[in-house]
């Protein structure tokens, strides 16, 4: 297989588990305004404190693998999108910090409380709109790096949709993780979230086919629209399946990588619509690709680490698999 | 006054990098003290041990939390200010930092869970084994960083074409000259950093007569690393100057105040005020000969001075000039400390000298200010130069609106002098509210002596519920 393709799926796949990793745990931060007693937001962020840190880590990844090999693209899209970058940065900051003190501080907790639920909503928020923004295209020369497109109807559509669905897969965590009352009402809310998300998923798609001619050809051209029509099928199955496991509070683990699954068949739209760009009608995976000699240096990391990676994540999960209980664990 | 957006971007540079630098000089070296501890704990089963793993393993979690949450910043901060030097070195930067990632970032933080809150779910040597695994993340995520900040110091094994840096030589660029220097210097550094925090502590609590076994222990064990740290730094650091006399002779000029295009027996100055504009220094206090003496080993040896290049050559020379004093003076107070320490130790004074503890109390940040000075001479020291030699800094900004890079710095400069208060403040909480005592210890070690504690528990309860 070409590298530069390679290279192209595993940031893919980067993205992806960052979405789903570090989706769910700001979506716990997003949700944080319908949970209101301190017992209840102890749990929730006990559910996830061992985790976030591995999560976060993934986009970290993602911002290494478009640096090492794409770096033309990498420095056109960070530059661009300056102003959001930089909010979702502090916004992850303060979130970040407030898994260490809230838990030791006193009078100062519900400034913490309010920290994390605000940095985790806007970071959400901010990668929104960034998505909105690459799918829109950045602009072309210098002179357009001082645009606004990152703060268009269209992007902010895209942001909206990216919280909900974040806080979707929070739900389905929070299902899985808590019992009595949190597992009561996080179903209760995944199941309005689940018609959100769809309704969203919908009116992205068919804005961006309606205002991207290019991805609108790509779609109805040929018999193109048959053989893509599984995704937006199998969404359609995906949420009803959800919607009726949370009713019934059946199925805890299979909701949440349903919801997962959400999630990939989203991205993997959004791949069938842009591929080859990386920005959109500027800079194809190849034009941004580094020079062999890097690709290639990277190539053995890349097979012995990220297996080796998943597999000892997975190991972490394990370990604090169950839901979490009252008592403190811990250092 | 007209804003400067390239300015702007490199202040805001320094700002977040030196912010996050505080961090890790503690992380690195603390994650080795702890793992050394649990070890020990293991081997001996002294509950001393325990208690000293137990004690720092919560100031050890904020401050990596710390580490983390402004790490992130800086590897994002490539792209969205410097772009063209994005751009135009990715190909030689951008895989040593992917590496970074896939062997370190990932170790660190996936045994990171196991390490802070797992000490009831694997047994003792499970978790043994955790804390070991994110001290070596932590020393592979400094090997890696160091190899990319000393390939732009001393660049080797690449070719430019088309204007990009692509690379000639993977084993060139990862050893480039100035690595292995600034590697083992740095890893001295941040366990430095640890002894002396791990000394100064333990050091009050024994001022306060609390903790008084635990706090012997510390003290005892950080002034051992010290005796062999310390002095061990300073050679480094001489062998260190030497090759960066070697490769960047500007640099050295700058931190020895050397202005004559060459001079022979140079003076080590102690003190001085270096005056760009008039190209010479002010209130010049100097012991002569041996900064020739000591950077050529000859007694009348020549040394390239700032004036053989053009004045927008120079780095800022006071600011390298003091920082340089500052980081050496550091050293030298810490190996008399080292000293003074090992000769009570020897008349069996050592716990209860109330001036050396003191002396370890006053200490306690100096391994810090030091790590942030010396990163100072290096970095200010390579101005103009971006990648030393080849990329000026100016060149390669982003092109961006002078507004947004001063709102984002505001934003950076705000919540950054916050949360240092933050964790100024939650540290001095920890350190008064100390170690846990013997019989939570106890409950602890009842969970770790019986893996899966917790998760029995947790059965239990589930049976419960179900039987309701
Ligand atoms: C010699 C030490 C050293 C130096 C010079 C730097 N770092 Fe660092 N960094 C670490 C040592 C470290 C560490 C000890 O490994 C940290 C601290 C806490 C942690 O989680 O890892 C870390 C964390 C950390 C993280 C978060 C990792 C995570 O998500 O777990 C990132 C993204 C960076 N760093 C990136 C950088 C960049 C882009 C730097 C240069 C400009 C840099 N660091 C300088
Ligand atoms: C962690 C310790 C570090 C500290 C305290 C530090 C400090 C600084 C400072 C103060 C500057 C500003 C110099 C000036 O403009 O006068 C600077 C510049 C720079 N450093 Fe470092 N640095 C560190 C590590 C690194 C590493 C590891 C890298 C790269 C891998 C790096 C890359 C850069 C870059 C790209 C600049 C140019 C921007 C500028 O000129 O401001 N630094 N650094
Ligand atoms: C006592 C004698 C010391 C000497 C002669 C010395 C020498 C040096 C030199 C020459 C540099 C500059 C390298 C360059 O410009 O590229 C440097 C950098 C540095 N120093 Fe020191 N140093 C000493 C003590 C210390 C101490 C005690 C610490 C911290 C605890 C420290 C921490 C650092 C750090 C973090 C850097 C930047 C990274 C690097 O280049 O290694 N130094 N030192």
């Amino acid at each position: 297989m070409e590298l530069a393709f390679f290279y192209f799926l595993l940031l893919g796949f980067a993205i992806l588990m960052y979405v789903v990793l570090d989706g769910f745990d700001l979506g716990i931060g997003i949700l944080y305004p319908w949970f209101e007693q301190e017992q209840q937001r102890d749990q929730m962020m006990r559910s996830i404190s061992h985790v976030w840190d591995g999560n976060e880590t993934w986009l970290v990844f993602g911002g290494v693998i478009l640096f090492g090999a794409f770096p033309a693209a990498y420095s056109a899209i960070l530059s661009t999108l300056y102003v959001p970058i930089m909010i979702m940065l502090i916004a992850l900051i303060f979130r970040g910090v407030a898994f260490e003190y809230r838990f030791k501080a006193h009078r100062s907790k519900v400034w913490w409380d309010r920290a994390f639920a605000i940095g985790s909503t806007v970071a959400a928020f901010c990668q929104g709109l960034m998505l909105g923004a690459v799918v829109q295209g950045v602009p072309a020369d210098a002179i357009e790096a001082s645009s606004l497109n990152w703060l268009s109807p269209f992007a902010i559509l895209t942001a909206f949709s990216v919280m909900v669905g974040y806080a979707l897969l929070a739900c389905c965590y929070l299902h899985m993780k808590s019992r009595g009352a949190i597992r009561f009402r996080a179903a209760k809310l995944g199941r309005v979230l689940v018609v959100a998300v769809m309704v969203a998923m919908f009116l992205v798609s068919v804005w961006t086919l309606a205002a991207e001619p290019e991805i609108r050809a790509r779609w109805f051209s040929g018999y193109n629209l048959l053989l893509l029509s599984p995704l937006p099928l199998m969404s359609l199955w995906v949420g009803q399946r959800l919607l009726r496991d949370l009713g019934r509070h059946r199925n805890e683990q299979l909701s949440f990588f349903l919801a997962a699954a959400l999630f990939v068949l989203g991205l993997a739209g959004l791949v069938v619509g842009l591929f080859p760009y990386l920005v959109p009608r500027q800079l194809t995976i190849w034009q941004a690709q580094a020079p062999a000699s890097s690709l290639e240096f990277m190539l053995p990391g890349v097979l012995i680490f990220v297996p080796l990676i998943c597999a000892y994540t997975l190991w972490g999960y394990r370990i604090f698999s169950g839901k979490v209980e009252d008592f403190e664990e811990g250092y | 006054m007209e804003l400067d957006a390239a300015l702007l971007s490199r202040v805001q540079f320094a700002l977040t990098v030196s912010f996050h630098i505080l961090f890790p000089s503690v992380t690195i070296g603390l994650a080795t003290f702890i793992a050394v501890w649990e070890g020990l704990w293991l081997k001996t089963r002294n509950p001393v041990y325990l208690q000293l793993a137990k004690f720092w393993i919560k100031p050890f979690a904020i401050t990596f939390g710390m580490g983390v949450v402004s790490g992130i910043v800086l590897s994002y901060e490539f792209g969205t200010n410097f772009s063209e030097f994005s751009r135009i070195t990715g190909p030689v930067l951008g895989p040593l930092m992917a590496y970074e990632v896939l062997t370190a970032f990932f170790l660190e933080a996936g045994f990171l869970g196991v390490m802070l809150f797992g000490w009831q779910r694997v047994s003792e040597k499970l978790h043994f084994f955790a804390t070991v695994v994110v001290a070596l993340g932590t020393w592979l995520s400094a090997f890696w960083i160091i190899v990319a900040n000393s390939w732009m110091q001393t660049p080797a094994g690449y070719e430019v074409v088309d204007g990009v840096y692509q690379v000639a030589s993977w084993s060139e660029v990862i050893f480039n000259p100035s690595m292995p220097y600034r590697l083992a210097h740095m890893l001295l550094a941040t366990l430095l950093t640890a002894t002396f925090l791990i000394a100064g502590i333990c050091a009050w609590y024994l001022l306060r007569q609390r903790h008084q076994p635990m706090a012997r222990k510390g003290l005892s064990m950080a002034l051992w690393a010290a005796l062999a740290l310390a002095p061990l730094q300073a050679l480094v650091g001489d062998f260190h100057g030497l090759n960066v006399k070697e490769h960047q002779p500007i640099k050295v000029a700058a931190m020895e105040g050397i202005w004559p295009e060459t001079e022979k027996g140079a003076p080590l100055l102690v003190f001085a005020i270096p005056d760009m504009e008039n190209e010479t220094n002010h209130f010049e206090i100097g012991i002569p000969h041996l900064a020739s003496l000591i950077l050529a080993h000859e007694f009348n040896g020549e040394l390239q001075g700032l004036k053989s290049v053009a004045p927008e050559d120079r780095p800022p020379v006071p600011v390298v000039f003091f920082s340089f004093r500052i980081m050496v003076g550091i050293g030298v107070l810490m190996i008399a400390l080292a000293f003074y320490a090992y000769w009570l130790r020897r008349k069996d004074r050592m716990f209860t000298d109330r001036r050396l503890l003191r002396a370890c109390v006053a200490l306690t940040p100096a391994g810090v200010i030091a790590t942030v000075s010396g990163w100072y001479v290096v970095e200010v020291g390579r101005q103009p130069w971006l990648v030393n030699g080849l990329i000026r800094t100016v060149d390669v900004v982003s092109p961006l609106p002078a507004e947004r890079v001063l709102f984002s710095l505001t934003l950076f400069a705000v919540t950054y002098s916050l949360l240092l208060c933050v964790y100024l403040y939650f540290m001095a909480k920890l350190i008064r509210k100390g170690a846990p005592d013997a019989s939570t210890l106890k409950d602890q070690v009842f969970g770790t002596q019986t893996p899966g504690y917790a998760k029995a528990w947790v059965k239990r309860f589930e049976q419960l519920e179900k039987a309701h």
